[in-house]
């Protein structure tokens, strides 16, 4: 039986002037001991859904569960066997971060004594035992991260939400969240994590569920969306901003496919069915046509392809665009 | 499974723990109540006649009951501005996510107020004895006086509470706070006979919870306590303080809970 199983979940956030259909009958699904990674731009309704499923919000319509419990009717069981790392780091910044874990610890109904040792170990893995005893205001983005995830791990929870748990973070400190997830995921933990980065659901999932305007529009490896997508592409730098509709027309020739362009980076991008083979027919038929190029290569497709191809939009986060988080 | 005293003081005691983490709070807290005695008791006290008692000393040691009491109301902005700041940072949601008892958080909060409105008391009750306050009674009216005040402080957080959870930001807590709280301390007998009031505003002030806490202190602790009226609430103070802690916890407890628990709307 999955953990997590959500039908047709619908969420409106009304506000006195608008209207905003954050989840359109969302369906999801995830199985025991698997990482399902929710990806989408601002505003998808990601952190809707888990909102949702950590029992923090109630759908208007339709119906989920969470290991077996339903998430309006049961809400409290539920509790006991998650945990929930949001956003916006929710630790106290004015309590120590082995206050903050201490305190949630027993929060969680763990005895004083044991609450404590959990909150050493947790400390400990990750690389915050130097800190502990600092107040979390001190704390840099990355430590407040770690400490946050600490603290949705401090009652053993067989089920963890990471709502964007890298939003934020400058490349060192991502790279090192990643190791943390890792390691979370090698020990078995069930985790739903959301992020707007395509990277990141390649890097940390199993399975991607590809989220927009509240629906869930793909579901799959990252290698079965990618090769919803076709194969591999060519991707070529022109020299010359000049020599674009001249190169377009060679590679729509070569590759008999649809040329994108990048005009600010003079990139065109397309489909290559045939492989290295058509990637030398096209080398041969530029040079031919006198284009000069900077560069010129055989990709394996993004997410961000597959993101563009389902949607007809890419995912870029669109600033100002909000999840609606319901205060 | 989850008891609500026994999570609450958890919440209680991780709210104490940011007093001194934070002492800026705490320490204007206390000096404004003090720049409202120094105020009241040099510059404008000389103006302020109290019918039946002559001693121009008598003003000092009728004004220091009034600021324990405006002091208690005014803290309901503190607890309003801890709660909006809570729901902001997100400890509220973490605190949602935990299997622990719902009432929790708004208990602990209570609770805490309570003790932090206790320590500032004890400062300002060492400073009223500087500038001339007195009890004229005993240790037992003084116990009595200081759990009445607690007791309002009790009913005051749950006003803060609400108000915590229906603001949406820490600035416009402060600002709705101060707006409601400064005609309740001041149109009072905190700082002024009700005498001097018109009729019709005579009435609010002797009735209005400020009063009546600040009239049932000067009674208890035998500090001056000019009578405007035969009013109800004039004559037993006591009384119909208690009648109004009953009242506003009554109303604006559930009224807390319900906002709490409509937070997953």
């Amino acid at each position: 039986m999955p953990v997590i199983t959500a039908e047709g979940l619908v969420k409106v956030y009304r506000s006195r002037k608008s209207e905003v259909r954050a989840l359109d009958g969302l369906d999801l699904t995830v199985e025991e001991g698997t990482v399902v990674g929710m990806l989408g731009p601002n505003g998808a309704g990601k952190t809707t859904t888990v909102r949702i499923l950590a029992t923090l919000l109630r759908p208007d319509a339709g119906h989920a569960t969470v290991a077996g419990f339903d998430v309006v009717r049961q809400a409290e069981q539920i509790r006991a066997v998650i945990g929930l790392s949001g956003q916006y780091a929710a630790v106290d910044e004015n309590l120590t971060g082995r206050e903050n874990l201490t305190m949630f610890g027993r929060l969680y109904q763990l005895p004083g004594g044991e609450a404590r040792k959990r909150a050493d170990a947790l400390l400990e893995q990750f690389e915050l035992s130097d800190a502990a005893d600092r107040v979390v205001k001190t704390y840099s983005g990355g430590m407040r991260r770690r400490l946050d995830l600490g603290s949705a791990l401090i009652g053993r929870p067989r089920l963890l939400f990471l709502d964007e748990p890298t939003t934020g973070l400058d490349p060192r400190s991502r790279l090192g969240m990643w190791d943390v997830i890792r390691r979370l995921v090698r020990e078995g933990t069930t985790l739903l994590l959301t992020t707007q980065y395509l990277e990141e659901a390649d890097a940390l999932a199993d399975t991607i569920a590809v989220v927009d305007v509240g629906r869930i529009i793909a579901r799959g490896t990252a290698d079965e969306l990618k090769s919803q997508v076709g194969g591999e592409r060519i991707e070529v730098v022109v020299r010359d901003r000049s020599a674009i509709p001249q190169a377009v027309e060679v590679l729509g020739r070569d590759c008999k496919g649809d040329v994108t362009v990048d005009d600010h980076t003079r990139r065109l991008t397309v489909p290559a069915y045939g492989g290295v083979q058509t990637l030398i027919q096209v080398v041969r038929d530029l040079d031919e046509a006198s284009i000069a190029i900077d560069d010129i290569g055989l990709r394996r497709p993004t997410l961000d392809d597959v993101f563009l191809s389902l949607t007809g939009h890419v995912a870029a986060a669109i600033p100002g665009e909000g999840e609606g988080r319901a205060a | 499974m989850t008891s609500p005293i026994a999570d609450g003081l958890i919440v209680t005691w991780r709210n104490l723990k940011r007093i001194p983490r934070i002492p800026e709070l705490a320490i204007f807290a206390i000096l404004q109540s003090i720049m409202f005695v120094l105020l009241f008791a040099f510059v404008f006290g000389g103006a302020i006649p109290l019918p039946g008692y002559p001693d121009p000393n008598a003003y000092r040691e009728y004004l220091m009951p009034g600021i324990f009491g405006q002091t208690i109301v005014f803290a309901a902005a503190t607890t309003t501005i801890g709660m909006t700041d809570d729901v902001n940072k997100g400890i509220i949601d973490r605190f949602r996510s935990l299997p622990m008892a719902r009432s929790a958080v708004l208990i602990g909060r209570s609770l805490s107020d309570v003790v932090y409105n206790a320590g500032i008391l004890i400062v300002l009750m060492l400073s009223g004895l500087v500038v001339g306050w007195t009890v004229r009674t005993g240790i037992p009216e003084l116990l009595e006086g200081i759990a009445l005040l607690l007791l309002f402080a009790f009913a005051m957080s749950w006003i803060g509470i609400w108000l915590g959870l229906s603001v949406p930001t820490v600035e416009v807590a402060q600002q709705v706070g101060f707006t409601v709280l400064f005609p309740i301390t001041f149109v009072s007998n905190v700082f002024v006979p009700t005498q001097t009031l018109p009729s019709w505003l005579q009435v609010f002030a002797e009735w209005n919870p400020t009063s009546t806490l600040t009239a049932a202190l000067r009674q208890l602790w035998g500090n001056p306590n000019p009578f405007a009226s035969n009013s109800f609430a004039a004559q037993n103070p006591i009384l119909v303080t208690l009648i109004w802690v009953v009242v506003i916890v009554g109303i604006f407890g559930p009224l807390g809970v319900r906002r709490y628990r409509s937070m997953s709307r």
